[in-house]
């Protein structure tokens, strides 16, 4: 045998897929305690496959348990805040409020102070989709930051506005298919060179913690939520949830989709405390781009002519990601 | 004690009196110094276990606020003319959720064209959001307004908002007899809220409504509105009785003996319509007035009691709804239907923007009232030659520019033209 054998590895690193054996017992997988809080409980009205109501309810129980379920949640109006409380019913198991679309982080921020002023250690967890936070509600939610106030800001991002029918939001990917930027014309799907990462914008408010996760990786999520909730001041965490009527994928696809928004570098996970980048999840081998967007009839548009230049744009747009947080392994 | 002191800073120092815990400031003028007023009593500990947060826009101070209120702490914010709009979407939202959250509002009108001084075109611009509005007649009633608005929307649970007329009474150093600590802790308990985010019991507040409890939740608020109509005579008798003196209430009316003339206004204004009233009346002109005090909920019982006699009703508003003519009118015309005897009704539009609101004015219109009706709006003071000017010139050509630029030129132009004309006949 020649002395330079190939090092032997593990299919991606970091994930669970060799299974229970090779990890560290306290990180196992196992079956949820009858002590979990359900903060979210069953017999919400959410579509199939929806990845938001996976991360809500993975983030909420994390936070619960690290606050021994004293917090307060705030919503922001939209499909979460829609699909659990149709009255009378609620899906809540925990004191919940449900103020604008807009103004989330702000009443957040007064019930945070109440907190305060009636000497109670209550912990406050805010929470909406992307466009009730990186747009309608990005002032309120900066001026939170800005002020450190004491709150976990979470984001379910999944790309648009999908409770009022799938438009356009400024996280909504380059190319993608939206009710308002339709797949028709002569650059069909959203326009390139727009839209933000709102993530990195929260970075540069120096708050004291910024995180990235995915529902594809729900043990990275809790550990995140459950270190944020150890936290003082403000907190932000964006969370990739996709969304099976918005991205045009069967409701299986949600984790896999969720996993290669993360191996193909679109969504990079990563830490970062008072403004700069401690952590980042890096990964042993960028997948092409195509193998995403393929899954997902938002991108079917890239795929009806040979070698779609904006698919090499997309690839690009990963590929930047891939660079600026050093995601691939060296 | 009587002291010499600007509104802003009696206001302050009243609310500071009443212990709000979460205070919301974002400046706009002309409500800022009641905010920096609180601001400095709780930098200084006067106002102890208090947050002030510096907010980044009025939304976020009235965001703030619901989300204090709903956690069950008193709140309060101060805001004023296009601040009041931006925050609107939160006005409704507050008063829905039922959140006795109280605020200043420092009447002020809203462009375009800019201008920051005071009418009441904020206050008329939310009158439907399902707050209490309290207008106030001088600084001493824009004080105990606040102590009585926080019972109120306590009581009540629904948010109160206290109508202080811009620069006229929150700039404005009169003698304002703030109250004592203890007289404050006496009329107004620590807040119990009927509703509170409690980990101990959770509860969802603000859940979605559909057509088929949509309209039971408004009526609800509806009928709250009404249990404030009994609620502000009684907190108002309350009060006279542990302060001493007598603010708020419904309305109140002076000079209405066999008034054949009776005005109705709100605010400031009202001190310039009791001088007038007082010379027509040597005059031998049978003028009285009515001040309102509670907009919202409007007193329409308590009005059909004190017009039934008149033969006249003046309305003066200090705002305009371009499309339909004065907002109070519309209302105390609405409050007078089926009245019998009916009075006849006039509506006058006075003291938009700041326009100074004249004791001479006033007489000439109540005269008018009784010798020379007029159909609709009357604009009170408004320059024809200027207006007509502008119809003009904006008829000749499609583009004719801005008309609110043209008509300050013009105006200019016209003083110049009088301070030469005075230099000439020296």
């Amino acid at each position: 045998m020649s002395s330079d054998v190939q090092p032997v590895k593990f299919y991606q690193k970091g994930t669970r897929t060799v299974g229970n054996r090779l990890i560290d017992e306290a990180a196992r997988t196992v079956q949820a305690s009858r002590e979990r809080s359900n903060a979210l409980t069953s017999g919400h009205r959410a579509c199939q496959g929806c990845g938001e109501a996976l991360g809500a309810r993975y983030a909420l129980d994390a936070a619960m348990r690290a606050s021994g379920g004293d917090m307060i949640a705030v919503n922001a109006t939209g499909c979460l805040e829609v699909f659990t409380t149709p009255y009378p019913e609620s899906a809540w198991q925990l004191p919940w409020l449900h103020s604008l679309f807009g103004n989330a982080a702000s009443v957040a921020s007064g019930v945070a102070a109440a907190m305060r002023r009636q000497s109670r250690k209550t912990r406050v967890v805010a929470q909406g989709g992307d466009g009730g936070t990186t747009d309608i509600g990005f002032g309120c939610l900066s001026g939170m930051f800005e002020r450190n106030d004491d709150v976990l800001y979470i984001c379910y991002d999944n790309e648009g506005y999908m409770n009022t029918g799938v438009q356009r939001s400024s996280a909504t990917p380059p190319a993608a298919r939206t009710a308002t930027t339709p797949a028709l014309g002569k650059e069909p799907g959203n326009v390139f060179g727009t839209g933000k990462f709102a993530p990195k914008i929260a970075v540069a408010h120096e708050i004291p913690y910024v995180a990235t996760a995915s529902v594809a990786d729900l043990h990275d999520l809790e550990a995140k939520v459950t270190k944020a909730m150890g936290i003082e001041g403000a907190r932000y965490i964006q969370i990739n949830t996709p969304c099976p009527l918005g991205w045009g994928a069967p409701p299986h696809e949600t984790i896999a989709l969720a996993r290669l928004a993360i191996e193909t570098g679109l969504f990079p996970i990563f830490e970062a405390e008072h403004g700069r980048v401690t952590h980042v999840r890096q990964i042993r081998k960028a997948r092409p781009v195509e193998d995403y967007l393929k899954r997902q009839k938002r991108f079917a548009h890239l795929f009806t002519s040979e070698n779609d230049p904006r698919i090499a744009m997309l690839q690009a747009r990963a590929d930047r990601f891939i660079a600026e947080y050093g995601l691939v392994e060296a | 004690m009587l002291e010499q002191i600007e509104g802003s800073k009696a206001m302050a120092r009243t609310i500071a009196l009443c212990r709000p815990q979460v205070v919301c400031a974002y400046p706009i003028t002309p409500q800022t110094h009641i905010v920096e007023g609180v601001g400095d009593l709780v930098r200084t500990g006067a106002l102890g276990n208090c947050e002030f947060i510096n907010v980044e826009s009025e939304f976020a101070a009235l965001s703030v606020a619901i989300g204090a209120s709903a956690a069950g702490s008193r709140a309060y914010t101060a805001t004023a003319s296009q601040g009041l709009l931006f925050m609107a979407e939160a006005v409704y939202n507050a008063a829905g959720l039922g959140l006795p959250i109280v605020m200043t509002l420092g009447n002020r009108a809203i462009g375009a064209p800019i201008n920051i001084w005071n009418d009441h075109s904020d206050a008329m611009a939310l009158r439907e959001s399902g707050w209490i509005q309290l207008f106030a007649e001088t600084n001493q009633e824009a004080a105990d307004l606040h102590v009585i608005a926080f019972r109120l929307a306590e009581e009540l649970s629904v948010p109160a908002m206290v109508c202080v007329d811009g620069f006229i009474l929150t700039h404005a150093v009169e003698a304002v007899d703030i109250p004592e600590q203890a007289q404050v802790d006496a009329y107004l308990p620590p807040f119990e809220p009927v509703q509170s985010l409690d980990p101990d019991d959770p509860i969802s507040i603000g859940a979605m409504v559909g057509p088929e409890a949509f309209t039971e939740v408004r009526w609800l608020q509806w009928r709250k509105q009404h249990a404030a109509l009994e609620r502000i005579e009684a907190l108002s008798a309350e009060f006279a009785a542990t302060f001493g003196r007598d603010s708020g209430g419904l309305l109140r009316r002076y000079r209405m003996e066999d008034a054949e003339l009776a005005i109705v206004a709100m605010g400031s204004v009202n001190g310039t319509i009791k001088d007038a009233i007082d010379e027509l009346r040597a005059e031998g002109v049978g003028v009285g007035l009515v001040t309102l005090v509670a907009f919202r909920p409007f007193p329409t019982q308590a009005l059909r009691e004190v017009l039934v006699g008149a033969a006249h009703v003046l309305v003066i508003d200090r705002s305009l709804d371009p499309g339909m003519g004065g907002p109070l009118a519309s209302n105390v015309d609405l409050a007078l239907r089926n009245l019998s005897p009916a009075p006849h009704l006039h509506s006058a539009i006075a003291g938009l923007g700041g326009r100074a609101v004249t004791k001479t004015a006033m007489r000439q219109l109540a005269r008018d009232a009784l010798a020379d009706a007029w159909e609709g709006p009357r604009f009170v003071d408004l320059d024809e030659k200027v207006v007509a000017r502008e119809l003009h010139r904006s008829a000749r050509e499609r583009r004719c520019g801005p008309s609110a630029e043209h008509v300050l030129k013009a105006t200019e132009r016209e003083k110049i033209a009088r301070v030469k004309a005075r230099e000439a006949m020296r």
